[in-house]
Formats: structure tokens, sequence, C-alpha cells
């Protein structure tokens, strides 16, 4: 986790945020502590309620129950423009009538700086964001990325308490959105501000922030750093939506899952008795046996890595993820024995 | 792919025919209005200049300019916000807006002015009986047309996103209005404007019904003592109102082209 003690990070605290449209609970009591200067990603689906937690955090959606608070103060009932957050959008949002270096000064402007510091606090985020050359550009001239990278140095210019991150990359190329990924996370040290970036695709959230919060519904599944979120998922939907799984039938006894006949120690939140272990693809090994009870199914050539789907004798797929040294060994229809590491597994009913 | 010989002349007849259809009447027009009395030989810019030396025609020529000026301002400035507060705050009313907007075109202007003249009656009590009391009639009259080129304007930008993206920035819904919004639909705004001018200009139902002496007005009077002289007014507006529209046209050429150039 990131330092506490950053200069212009505040920590943020929703509590039981509630938002309810007609029928429909967008947000279920919702409860997030966020550290000073920490980064924290919403991870979810569609519909999960993650974009309504911003919006409400930004002040440009209101709770229907719950509050939030940036700094120990109070900010549910301030309007947006008095809440001192940046914001990126998923949605290009430059001021299409404005040259690039207006658009990261409007902020400046409104807070009434002069002319000359404005330029130069514009200028300095342009050249932390490495578009110090395009000032004068308007954004029909830019990239898309390059415009992200404008919002996203206007939302910085404010030297905002809070940065708001609502899937800036999903409109970006594959390659852009790495990069540009990248430099989010080396500006937010950079500038220390606590950051909450929303977005539904795992990778993303993994590699960029300190903590993830996965939502489901409206709530809060699970809040932990990624490579925790990772290998011990809270819940069935955590373990299933986070990465790939295996689900293999296990019986649980004393705290011990058997597993493809081997005894892995289980989470916390497993059942007891029969059920399903979520086991990852790197947890499962492929050694070549004819009486190993497998069969291989499929070999996939990822590069340096490679899946390979095995059938079990009751019919049951297993994917197994080796290095393509190793399973490039393998072929379809031969016999093999399924091996599971000890690491400990989520079994869910 | 290479035009037919054929299809080459029957253009160059097509435009001639509908050149010759618009421009004829405005040739017979000039030349009637700078006719020297009497059939005598030559030309005279007399009737032209009776614009200027007239009083009665020169003060309703300023009242209807006036007018023009006053109608476009406060449209805009009843349209462009309400507009905008619609499509942002309450896009449930967007409906019954619009509705509202295009109802005085489904409304004979005949009708409307009889429906108001008791409200006149008032206003002209109220304000004096000043011609520019009609601005209130010809803001509703330009409404239909004014809000289908602002509604235009504004659904080819994200206003949603912009807004918001001003508002986590420190502006209020004024700034937001005016600084963001506006100057992102101002080909619309201009388009508005320049029709309202346009209908103003022309508007002679209202103004006579309700006995104000606008340019219109004064050229139907002025017709029945100096013909010429009224066809040199009616040319000099339309000549007004189509600068007006080829202005409009070029200004947003440039806004595409600058906006093609990415």
């Amino acid at each position: 986790m990131t330092d506490p003690s950053t200069e212009r990070g505040l920590a943020v605290d929703l509590v039981d945020l509630t938002r309810v449209y007609g029928q429909v609970r967008a947000l279920d009591g919702l409860t997030l502590h966020i550290e000073p200067g920490e980064l924290i990603a919403l991870l979810g689906p569609s519909g999960c309620g993650k974009t309504t937690a911003l919006r409400i955090l930004a002040g440009l959606d209101t709770a229907t129950a719950g509050t939030v608070s940036v700094g120990g103060r109070d900010l549910t009932r301030v309007p947006a423009n008095k809440r001192d957050m940046g914001m990126v959008f998923q949605a290009y949002s430059l001021f299409p009538h404005m040259t690039v270096i207006d658009n990261v000064a409007f902020g400046l402007k409104l807070r009434g700086k002069d002319g000359s510091s404005r330029r130069r606090r514009a200028g300095d985020v342009l050249d932390l964001v490495g578009l110090g050359e395009h000032a004068d550009r308007f954004a029909h001239q830019l990239s898309g990325g390059q415009q992200q990278r404008v919002a996203l140095a206007r939302a910085l210019a404010i030297e905002p308490s809070v940065l708001l991150l609502d899937e800036p990359l999903s409109a970006l190329d594959a390659k852009v959105r790495v990069q540009l990924r990248d430099e989010i996370r080396r500006v937010q040290i950079e500038v220390g501000t606590t950051t909450v970036f929303v977005t539904h695709d795992q990778e993303e959230a993994l590699a960029v922030a300190d903590r993830v919060g996965v939502m489901n519904a409206g709530r809060l599944e699970q809040l932990a750093p990624p490579a925790e979120l990772y290998s011990a998922p809270a819940s069935r939907f955590v373990g299933e939506f986070v990465g790939l799984s295996n689900r293999l039938p296990a019986d649980v006894r004393d705290g011990v899952a058997a597993v493809l006949g081997r005894e892995v120690p289980v989470l916390p939140g497993s059942t007891d008795g029969r059920g399903h272990a979520l086991v990852r693809p790197e947890s499962v090994s492929v050694v070549k046996d004819a009486d190993g009870g497998a069969t291989v199914a499929t070999v996939m050539f990822l590069g340096p890595l490679s899946r390979v789907t095995c059938t079990l004798s009751d019919g049951t797929d297993v994917v197994a993820q080796l290095a393509s040294s190793d399973a490039l060994r393998l072929e379809p229809g031969d016999a093999v024995r399924l091996e599971v590491a000890p690491s400990p597994v989520l079994v869910v009913a | 792919m290479t035009q037919s010989r054929g299809f080459k002349v029957f253009r160059a007849v097509g435009l001639l025919v509908f050149a010759a259809y618009f421009f004829v009447p405005l040739l017979a027009m000039l030349d009637f209005s700078t006719q020297v009395r009497g059939s005598a030989p030559g030309r005279t810019w007399g009737n032209w200049a009776f614009m200027v030396t007239d009083e009665d025609l020169r003060s309703s020529i300023v009242a209807s300019l006036l007018l023009a000026l006053f109608t476009v301002v406060l449209m805009v400035a009843l349209l462009v916000p309400t507009m905008v507060w619609v499509r942002l705050r309450v896009p449930r009313a967007r409906g019954l807006i619009e509705f509202l907007c295009l109802l005085p075109l489904t409304i004979p202007a005949l009708v409307i002015v009889v429906g108001i003249t008791n409200v006149y009656s008032w206003v002209t009590y109220l304000l004096g009986d000043s011609a520019l009391v009609l601005t209130f009639a010809y803001v509703v009259l330009v409404l239909p047309y004014s809000y289908r080129a602002i509604d235009a304007a504004l659904s080819a930008i994200d206003a949603a996103t912009l807004s918001e993206a001003a508002r986590s920035l420190g502006a209020g819904w004024f700034t937001v209005i005016v600084r963001i919004i506006m100057p992102n639909i101002t080909s619309g705004i201009l388009g508005a404007a320049f029709i309202a001018v346009a209908l103003v200009l022309g508007e002679y139902v209202f103004a006579s019904l309700l006995h104000f002496d606008t340019l219109p007005v004064a050229m139907a009077a002025l017709y029945k003592s100096n013909g010429p002289a009224a066809m040199a007014a009616a040319l000099a507006s339309m000549i007004l109102v189509a600068v007006l529209l080829v202005g409009l046209t070029f200004l947003s050429r440039d806004r595409h082209k600058q906006g093609a150039s990415s």
C-alpha cells in the first residue's frame, strides 16, 4: 500500500452508499475506506455499480442514502464544482473549441490564477504526460490516447484532492491502453493524489491498483491488494470473475480439500463437505502418465506460455497453464496425470 | 466515372432554368425600382434613396432591424439555456419542450394574432406603443425554426460529458452554458438567429393586425402611392436576408473545415 503520508493525498470514506433508480438498486450499502495517496481500482461487470459509486463521489449523481467524505470533511451535499476533484471520463471530454493548453488551464482560470501562472502550471502537467509540444493543438488534432492524456493533465492541473478515472482507457486500442495505463500509474505515484480508477478490465485493475475492489450487484465483494485478490478470492464471484478458474470436484474435511487426489488447504469462506474447488490454471501441472486418468484435448500456444485443456474420465475439462517448452511436448490424445499445487483454494458449493 | 455529354447539357440547362426562375423576378424588381417615373429614359437611384430620405419608411426599417435584433437576443437568451438545461438535467421534459416550441408552426398566424390581441392591449399599456413590443410575439413565431437549429447543434456534441468535465473542474452552471456549451453550438445559434432575422424582416400579419409600422407594413402602404420605392425596399430586405444566409453558409463551412482537418 502507498505511504499514507503523501503530500496531496486525502483519505476518502464512502459509508453505506445506496443508490436506487426506480426498482433497481444500483448501489447497495457500499462502504469503502481509501488511504491517502492510494490508488483503488473498482472492478466489476457492467451494471455492478462501480461507475455509480464514482459519480456519487464526484458529485455528478446523488446517493439515495449514505455519506461521502474526503479528508474527514462531509461532501455528501456539496455540488460537483465545489468538491475539488479531478475526473477523466470514458468518452473524450476535451472542450473542442479550446486548445490543449486552454483545456488544461480551464480549471486554474476558474480558480482565479493569473495568466502566466496558469500557462506555467498547464505546461508543467502537459510535460508530465509527455504532451508539452502539443499545447497549441485542438482536440480534433490529437489521437484518442493523446486526448486522454490531456484529460488526465487537465484533471491534475487543479491539484485535486481526489483523482477519479472512469474507464479512461476503454475507447483506446490495446497497445495504447497498456502504455497509458502504465503512464497513469507513473503519474499517480509522482503526484501522490488519492485515486479511484473504475474499470471492467481485470488486467488493468490488477496492474495499476494498490488495492482492487471487486463489485457485484451494487455491493463490494472483496477489497484487497491485487495478488491477494487473485490468490485468495473471498467469494465464488470474485474467484470466477478475476482470472481463469477451473471448477474441480473437491471434498473438504478439517480445513483440507481433496482435489484430484491431492490434499490442499482451503481458504476462509470455503464450504465444508463436497463442493467445487476453484483452481487457477497455473496451479495445475500435467504429467504424461498412461494411467493418469486424463487426456489432453487441446494445446493452445500463447507465446511464452501455453494453455492445455485436458479431459478427466468423468468428462470434466481442466485447463492448465504451462511454460510453452513443457506444453509443446504434449499432443491431443496423450494420456496424462493432473496434479494440483498445494496452494490454498476456495471451495464453493 | 465520366459523365455523358447529354447529361452535362441536361445539367447546364437545368441550372439555367432554375437560375432564371429565381433571378428574373429579382432583376425585374431592380429594373422597376430604378426606372424614371413617367417612362422617361435613363435610370435613377432615387427610389433607393427614398429608404433613407422618407422618414416613415426609414423609421419602419429601423424598427424592423431593431425588432430582428431584440428577437434574436431574447430567443437565444430564452431558448439556449432552457434547451441545455432540459437536455442535461430533465431529459424527460424534452418531448414536452419540443412540442411547445413547434406548436406555433401548426397554428395559423392569424389565429395567434386574434388570440393575443387582448394581451397586447396590456403590453402596449404597460410598455408603450413602440413596434418593439412585437419582440415578444416574434420570439414565439420563430421558436419552431430556432428550436430545430439549436437542437441539431446540441445533438452533434456530447453536451453531458462536456458539462460534467467542466463541473468537475469547478465550473458553475452559468459557466458551463456560456463558456463550454454555447461556443460549441455556435453554428446552430447562428442558424437560429439568421432564420429569425429573415422571418422578422418579412413578417406582415402580426404587425399589420396589431397596428405597428414595421418594414413590411410600411412597404405595403408605400406600394399604393410609390410602387418603385416599395419595390426598392423589398429588394433591399431580400438582399440583406440573402447576404445573411450566404454568411451563415460560409461560417458553417469554415467550422466544418476546421473539424475535418484532423
